[in-house]
């Protein structure tokens, strides 16, 4: 009867990490009497969301056998300039206009390295990451934080609404994933990113377009990251530009990778990314709730990144004899 | 037309356009494009400082220099190795602190502080290692996470530690000595790292652990398949690695002493675009050390340089993405490229006209008429070698042949019907020739001069003459030797074709006819191996004169025979035998009657005599079509010669219809029948010479009767 315990069905890491999701989920309601309240579920959902949906950008590229590590720079400097240009008289819908063109460009330019000029995702990424938090801090603007300019306070009106006690960035989250759910699953070039993800050149002989693909895929993880951004602003009334050098976007390879999307593309949908934001949700309530500090709450979730990258690495082996060569 | 033919020939002597090619084919051109990025900075940053080339600003900057060039070193050891190590800027932070703490709060001398910080970061480098080699997880990803961890335990360090670090004073000459002292009059820590820079470039082109990580970064499949210990090497890079960072945070704490929480942030994105702007490759397998103190000097400038102009905090950042994109996109084209660019490149055509086409019609009085002599040759060896490219038959009758496969075949006499392997070589035989002690000396395309003795042991005689000081391309190394002869005091002078291409590419040659051929001279008697006449365009056919004091040389693609001086009053000269061939000669060899034999290997066509007067249409060929469809030398069709030597024609012998022998490259008189071999040929041809002396051997006639 060994059989069926590792069958690949019953023994994937969704599983498990759904799993254990509901033991700390089930752990934490017994042991923290404040957890287990709607208003500490909801503000758990609602501080979680903006990760949840920078995950569903950055599962987008990682199924097709990318990575974006400059979605955090696209969430926030595409934004602190659309609040910069408010803030200097321009008028709301022109400055989201040029922001959204902004960070479309930059999408488009990762897109336009990473397919045509075949430079590995993670280096075109992290140097466009680089690049446009330095064009934005030294070229656009000279502060670190941006406010919301009070003319435009609607917008932080926006950000506290709720829609039948949803919090409206949980709305977005819920609106986002299930836009990416209908993209992956039930569109053409859902499926094309998935072809590309599990074989690439198979996928290009095949006659599938896949350097468009991949230049569709990093405008839409862009696109993600300018709306995670919008609604980070208008949540906090500001925009602080400092995310981009902290732990974020490890936050959200976390949130990706430990939901169970293998790195090497092909595998893995939306319900892996929610799962992953539940646990690190859970995670980081709890850990709130007890009081960690904040340097130690970074070493915690970094050995679970690891534990994470390492289980993905045993489930899915890499094998000397088929390994890509300069695939790091 | 005289007139421009006269441009057209002086552009291409003067126009040295060979040199593109050769310098692209050298491992150090790789560097050109960095170094030329180099020299940009420095001009466009030495403008606009004012006092950017002074001692002060230099001395500051070396020991910044020092420091960081530690840390791209480690990471061009991983990088080379086919990782990527972005824990770099953590691992120095958490150096930084592990020495203060050690020096400051618990007061441990120095040298032990020094150890302390290497264990520490040994230990982090080993967890990467263990992770990335043995685990075979994702070296991008896991240091990305071992970054965020490292980073969170000197955060929680600093929360303990950074109050009794700054109260405390340290008071130790060494230690002051390590932060702020000079040997020599540079900055201690430029000392240590120029020093470590040096053991490291041994370490990674010197000796064997070196050339495991790049033949692992090379091939990593290929290395695990060869029994290379992959993982084992692979976490020593990273080992390595974090120690060097460690040593350069140890001399950053004792510089400036004191830890703060952006200590490191952000080297290891100015690490990973030093190394990579110097050239080192993504993915493993090309890098040096040299290519990272270069990028590396290349970042810090970049670095320093927009500080000092005033730039905004961001303007760092933004440049060094913008250089890291450029450097990465530029790495991977040329990776990917490099070799096209070099075959496109690397053909480049001579300007030379040949003398007109004599005659060969039937019925024509020329000397080279076409006949029907050869059609009734007695075939040898049908089907049983590939490629003899040259015959010669000893003082017993038997016949030795090359083959493709790295053979010499012999056929024992006098039927010459059984045959064996006589020896194997590895490389394909082409021209031979027996020494006074009966040992047959062949030339050996790709492996140079080899020596066979009468039992069948190969001996390698030479292959590397003097290098010449002006040639880019390494020229002491015999590629291609051709055919050889031994002149009456035993020494052995022999022909490479070409310095620019393999055996293979002879055809290329063709088509570029440049005089890359040349004669080189090997003395057993003191070993010594020197070049003796350059700039011959294809070096074909050697045979000794009859005056013992000269050779004659057999000039392909000039469609001539040379006769060259070695000794006596004419010693150096060189005259032209026979001018304006019809063909291009191949091997000449000795005549029973004091004559010369020759092989001609195929007929001039009048394209091809065209084409050689169009240097830019060759060049254009080369680059815009396939090699396929290139025109080449006709070597289809060719015949056997007969001439004296003032240059006189005597006879011409033919196989009309190609059937026997469409193409000839040697031949070999022995006891009145001539054997015919041809390099792309399956037999060997035995031609009846009529009136000829039964008894005549090569061997008898220039060694002397056998003792």
């Amino acid at each position: 009867m060994k059989g069926w315990l590792f069958r690949r069905a019953h023994f994937s890491q969704e599983r498990i990490v759904l799993a254990i999701t509901i033991a700390l989920f089930v752990l934490f309601s017994a042991t923290l009497n404040r957890f287990l309240t709607s208003a500490n579920l909801l503000s758990l959902l609602q501080s979680v969301s903006v990760l949840g949906i920078l995950g569903v950008g950055m599962a987008i590229v990682v199924i097709g056998r990318g990575i974006d590590l400059s979605i955090v720079a696209i969430m926030a400097i595409p934004v602190a300039w659309v609040l910069y240009m408010m803030n200097q008289g321009v008028p709301v819908p022109a400055a989201f206009a040029l922001g959204l063109g902004f960070s479309v460009a930059i999408g488009v330019l990762n897109g336009l390295f990473i397919a045509y000029v075949e430079v590995p995702a993670l280096f075109a990424t992290l140097a466009t990451g680089a690049f446009v938090y330095g064009f934005g801090r030294s070229q656009l603007f000279n502060q670190d934080i941006i406010y919301l300019p009070a003319s435009a306070s609607w917008i932080a009106a926006v950000g506290r609404m709720h829609v039948a006690q949803v919090p409206i960035a949980v709305v977005f989250f819920a609106a986002i994933s299930l836009a990416g759910f209908l993209v992956l699953r039930y569109t053409k070039i859902g499926r094309f990113f998935y072809l590309i993800g599990e074989n690439y050149l198979a996928a290009r002989i095949t006659g599938i377009p896949a350097r468009p693909m991949i230049v569709i895929q990093y405008v839409l993880s862009s696109l993600v990251a300018f709306i995670a951004g919008t609604l980070t602003a208008a949540a906090v009334t500001s925009m602080n530009t400092r995310v981009v050098n902290s732990t974020l976007i490890y936050d959200v390879i976390l949130v990706v990778v430990v939901g169970g999307i293998g790195l090497s593309g092909g595998k893995g949908g939306i319900r892996n990314v929610i799962i992953g934001t539940l646990l690190i949700g859970i995670l980081l309530d709890g850990m709130t709730i007890l009081d960690v500090r904040y340097t130690l709450q970074n070493l915690i979730k970094s050995i679970i990144l690891l534990v994470a990258i390492l289980v993905d690495s045993i489930v899915n082996p890499r094998d000397e004899q088929t390994d890509q060569q300069g695939d790091i | 037309m005289a007139g421009v033919d006269a441009f057209v020939r002086w552009r291409y002597r003067l126009v040295p356009d060979h040199i593109v090619g050769e310098i692209l084919s050298k491992r150090w051109a790789d560097n050109l494009i960095p170094f030329l990025f180099l020299l940009a900075t420095i001009l466009v940053f030495g403008a606009n400082i004012r006092d950017f080339y002074t001692i002060g600003y230099l001395s500051d900057a070396t020991r910044q220099l020092g420091e960081f060039l530690l840390v791209v070193i480690g990471m061009v050891i991983v990088m080379l190795g086919g990782g990527i190590d972005l824990s770099v800027g953590s691992t120095f932070a958490l150096a930084n602190i592990v020495t203060l703490i050690a020096m400051n709060v618990l007061g441990w001398p120095v040298w032990l502080a020094l150890l302390a910080t290497l264990v520490v970061n040994g230990m982090v480098g080993l967890m990467n290692g263990v992770l990335i080699g043995y685990l075979r997880m994702r070296a991008f990803l896991t240091t990305l996470v071992t970054l965020i961890m490292i980073r969170a335990v000197v955060d929680i360090l600093l929360l303990k530690y950074s109050v009794p670090i700054s109260g405390a004073s340290v008071t130790s000459a060494l230690w002051d000595y390590v932060g702020d002292g000079t040997l020599l009059g540079l900055p201690f820590s430029f000392v240590v790292a120029l020093a470590i820079a040096a053991i490291t470039h041994v370490f990674l082109s010197r000796s064997r652990p070196g050339w495991h990580v790049a033949a692992i970064g090379g091939s990593r499949r290929s290395a695990y398949n060869i029994g290379i210990p992959v993982r084992r090497t692979v976490c020593m890079t990273y080992v390595l690695s974090g120690m060097l960072c460690g040593i350069a945070g140890f001399l950053f704490a004792a510089r400036l002493g004191g830890a703060g929480a952006d200590t490191g942030v952000g080297l290891d994105l100015q690490a990973l675009t030093a190394a990579v702007l110097g050239g080192n490759s993504l993915g493993g397998g090309r890098g040096s050390v040299a290519k990272g103190a270069l990028g590396a000097v290349i970042v810090l400038i970049v670095i320093n340089g927009l500080v000092r102009l005033g730039f905004q905090s961001g303007a760092t950042s933004m440049v060094l993405g913008l250089i890291l994109l450029m450097a990465v996109s530029i790495d991977v084209r040329w990776f990917k490229n490099r070799h096209k660019v070099l075959s496109k490149v690397y053909v480049s055509p001579m300007f030379f006209r040949l003398p007109p086409r004599p005659s060969t019609l039937p019925d024509s009085a020329s000397p080279y008429a076409l006949n029907d002599k050869l059609r009734d040759v007695e075939v040898i060896g049908l089907d049983r070698i590939e490629g003899p490219e040259d015959v010669i038959l000893d003082r017993d009758d038997n016949l030795y042949c090359g083959s493709r496969h790295g053979d010499i075949v012999k056929f024992f006499g006098p039927d010459h019907q059984r045959s064996e392997i006589f020896a194997h070589i590895g490389g394909h035989p082409l021209g031979m020739a027996f020494d006074r002690a009966g040992h047959l000396q062949v030339c050996v395309g790709g492996m140079g001069l080899y020596a066979v003795s009468p039992a069948g042991e190969v001996r390698k005689m030479t292959d590397e003459t003097n290098r010449s000081p002006r040639s880019i391309i390494d020229d002491a190394r015999v590629r291609f030797a051709d055919d050889v002869d031994i002149a009456p005091d035993g020494r052995i002078f022999f022909s490479e074709a070409s310095i620019r291409y393999e055996s293979q590419d002879w055809a290329v040659d063709g088509v570029e006819c440049r005089p890359n051929g040349r004669v080189i001279c090997y003395d057993p008697r003191n070993g010594t191996t020197r070049t003796v006449l350059r700039n011959i365009r294809l070096a074909n056919g050697i045979c000794m004169a009859s005056d013992g004091q000269s050779l004659l040389l057999n000039e392909t693609w000039a469609c001539r025979v040379l006769r060259y001086w070695f000794d006596g009053p004419k010693a150096g000269k060189v005259e032209v035998v026979l001018d304006g061939l019809p063909g291009y000669p191949d091997n000449v060899n000795r005549a029973s009657d004091g004559n010369y034999w020759l092989a001609l290997v195929g007929m001039r066509t009048p394209v091809l005599d065209l084409a050689l007067r169009k240097p830019g249409f060759r060049r254009r060929m080369a680059r815009r079509i396939p090699m396929d469809e290139w025109l080449f030398p006709n070597i289809n069709t060719g015949c056997i010669v007969k001439f004296d030597e003032q240059g006189n024609i005597l006879d011409a012998l033919w196989d009309l219809g190609g059937q026997n022998h469409p193409m000839i490259t040697s031949m070999r008189e022995h006891r009145g029948h001539l054997y015919i071999g041809g390099i792309y040929n399956n037999r060997i041809g035995k031609y009846r010479i009529p009136g000829a002396d039964r008894n005549w051997t090569a061997q008898d006639h220039y060694w002397g009767p056998a003792r």
